[in-house]
């Protein structure tokens, strides 16, 4: 039986965490007796998106449900295509990534199956047993699916690695049946970061600011930090609710959850939820004017003083 | 127009929680129990819906111990006008919470069901959206604003690329992101207040709802430890240490 996969994408381009999500599936299928991996590509005008998804490494066949009304991405139409595509063919596994996209619209498709979803898994340990954290990533729960078809998931890309994109890509297939839309939700508008922006959750190195910048202007400090170690930018809860960056900066339990190789928390005291966010970063720096921030007890170099003093000299000797 | 916000009891988010040496669990012990932040950022919403005289009634309703009258008491005393508690042991699943509450709200009627995105204990973040798949509603999840006019609700949503603006029918699910607003205090003269307001106990039993577990905790861990960092003297050394030790940069 193969294991279903849904891309995220925004209508122009393939979303990272879709291949981490492909990992995972790959991790399952290894303990599956390598049940083939398909993944569902929803959109409109998305037929470049269904090549690429093709092209992930490990990927058998992509399935293009390619109509208006699913171009919104809004999870209730959505949620209907993936059930007509489970009501077509039976999945062992339905994976999407734990993302605001697989978390809005993953619940609906479990609720609809009538199966309990595990919602941010970090490992999978056989095809019906996985990790994942729990209060704000203080634990590590092993979870067993005991009952109920497909198993649904969603995947903290922090857990695998991006599936790599191969040359030849696998086959595109167009979804015999499109749902239609009955739910009378319309998409008003968004307001999104600029797409050149450097992805938090797929960053080698992220550089994030916290209450200590004391402005919104002082961030410029933490840009120039960031460009000079290619670097993408995040930001603590406190940082965006005072104003200094927008939503999408923050990292933290209910933010991005990221793990680059380098995290450097500037003026950043440490709270339980921002750690939750960053805790598997494989490095951490921490530049904080207070000795006893908690942040401190988690970094792997500390440096204390005032961070718009040391930021600028960071930056001029890299 | 009625609003149902359903409420958590959890640990509190001060609390750094310690697994217990056996791997059953966390050590809830002692530990200080609160309402789940984004359940009140709910039931405040609900509350400021009926200021600004869109919502008539606001129903609390909690899933689990005796305890939850506490829980329950709070969102009263911030001016919820009725409390429902579902009251069981057993621990209850995010699709089976789903399935109560659903039996709630074809009882209640309401037009809006407000909740918190997640609970900080579990970080499931699935129940409104099952709820939602369950009553066939539209859903508005991680709100950080919210304008109900008419049978139409504009829910702004926090999502990883900035923020969306959806409009959806009523009756519809919403849940609550940190930003949609700060919840009141509630005040002595209202805790007060709220005693005299109705709490009606249900049994788990009466619902004949299927609860039964459909995953097994194996094992609780605590994450793996970090090795102790050390504190550097000046940027000089930080950058040698990256450079050098760490080979980050």
């Amino acid at each position: 039986m193969p294991i279903l996969v849904l891309a995220e994408h925004d209508n122009v381009a393939l979303k990272p965490a879709t291949q981490n999500t492909v990992t995972a599936a790959r991790k399952i299928s290894e303990k599956a007796d390598g049940a083939e991996i398909h993944v569902l590509v929803m959109g409109h005008e998305a037929r470049k998106i269904a090549e690429a998804a093709a092209r992930i490494e490990g990927v058998a066949k992509v399935l293009l449900a390619d109509a208006a009304q699913l171009g919104p991405q809004t999870a209730e139409v959505l949620a209907a295509q993936v059930l007509l595509q489970t009501g077509a063919q039976a999945y062992s596994h339905v994976l999407a990534p734990a993302t605001t996209f697989g978390k809005n619209l993953l619940p609906r498709v479990a609720a609809q199956l009538d199966v309990q979803q595990i919602s941010g898994i970090v490992e999978v340990i056989s095809a019906n047993t996985f990790v994942r954290p729990i209060y704000a990533g203080n634990a590590l729960a092993t979870i067993e699916a005991i009952a109920g078809t497909p198993i649904v998931l969603t995947v903290l890309a922090t857990g695998f690695d991006a599936a790599p994109m191969v040359e030849t890509g696998a086959p595109v297939e167009s979804a015999k049946e499109i749902a239609t839309d009955q739910a009378g939700v319309r998409l008003v508008g968004r307001q999104l970061a600029s797409s050149d922006k450097i992805e938090l959750t797929a960053a080698r190195v992220v550089v994030s600011g916290g209450r200590g910048l004391q402005k919104a202007e002082n961030f410029r400090l933490l840009e120039a930090l960031a460009a000079k170690l290619n670097a993408a930018v995040g930001a603590s809860r406190a940082a965006v609710d005072a104003g200094y960056v927008p939503n999408d900066y923050q990292v933290g339990q209910t933010g991005k959850i990221v793990a680059p190789e380098l995290y450097i928390a500037v003026g950043i005291s440490g709270a339980i939820q921002h750690l939750a966010g960053m805790r598997d970063s494989k490095v951490i720096v921490a530049i904080n004017k207070d000795p006893d921030a908690p942040i401190f007890q988690i970094a792997d170099y500390g440096l204390v003083g005032d961070a718009l003093e040391i930021l600028p000299q960071l930056t001029a000797q890299l | 127009m009625k609003v149902l916000t359903p409420i958590k009891r959890v640990v509190d988010f001060t609390v750094k929680v310690r697994v217990k040496p056996d791997g059953s669990g966390v050590d809830l012990d002692n530990v200080k129990m609160s309402m789940n932040p984004f359940d009140e950022i709910a039931v405040e919403e609900a509350i400021r819906l009926r200021e600004r005289g869109v919502a008539t009634e606001i129903i609390a309703v909690s899933l689990g111990s005796a305890a939850c009258q506490e829980t329950l008491r709070t969102a009263l005393a911030m001016g919820a006008d009725r409390a429902i508690l579902i009251e069981t042991d057993t621990e209850l699943e995010p699709l089976a919470v789903a399935k109560l509450l659903k039996q709630i709200v074809l009882k209640e009627e309401p037009r809006l069901v407000i909740l918190g995105k997640q609970a900080i204990d579990d970080d499931s973040n699935q129940t409104g959206q099952m709820l939602a798949a369950l009553l066939d509603w539209p859903q508005g999840t991680f709100a950080s604003k919210l304008e109900v006019a008419g049978s139409k609700v504009t829910v702004t949503r926090e999502i990883d690329g900035g923020l969306e603006t959806l409009e959806l029918p009523l009756p519809a699910i919403i849940s609550t992101d940190l930003r949609l607003n700060e919840p009141r205090y509630t005040t002595l003269p209202n805790i007060i207040k709220a005693k005299k307001r109705p709490l009606d106990i249900l049994k788990l039993a009466d619902l004949q709802t299927d609860v039964t577990p459909r995953l097994k905790t194996l094992k609780v861990a605590p994450p793996q430890p970090r090795k102790p960092g050390i504190r550097v003297n000046s940027v000089e050394e930080l950058v040698a240490k990256l450079r050098d030790e760490a080979k980050v940069i």
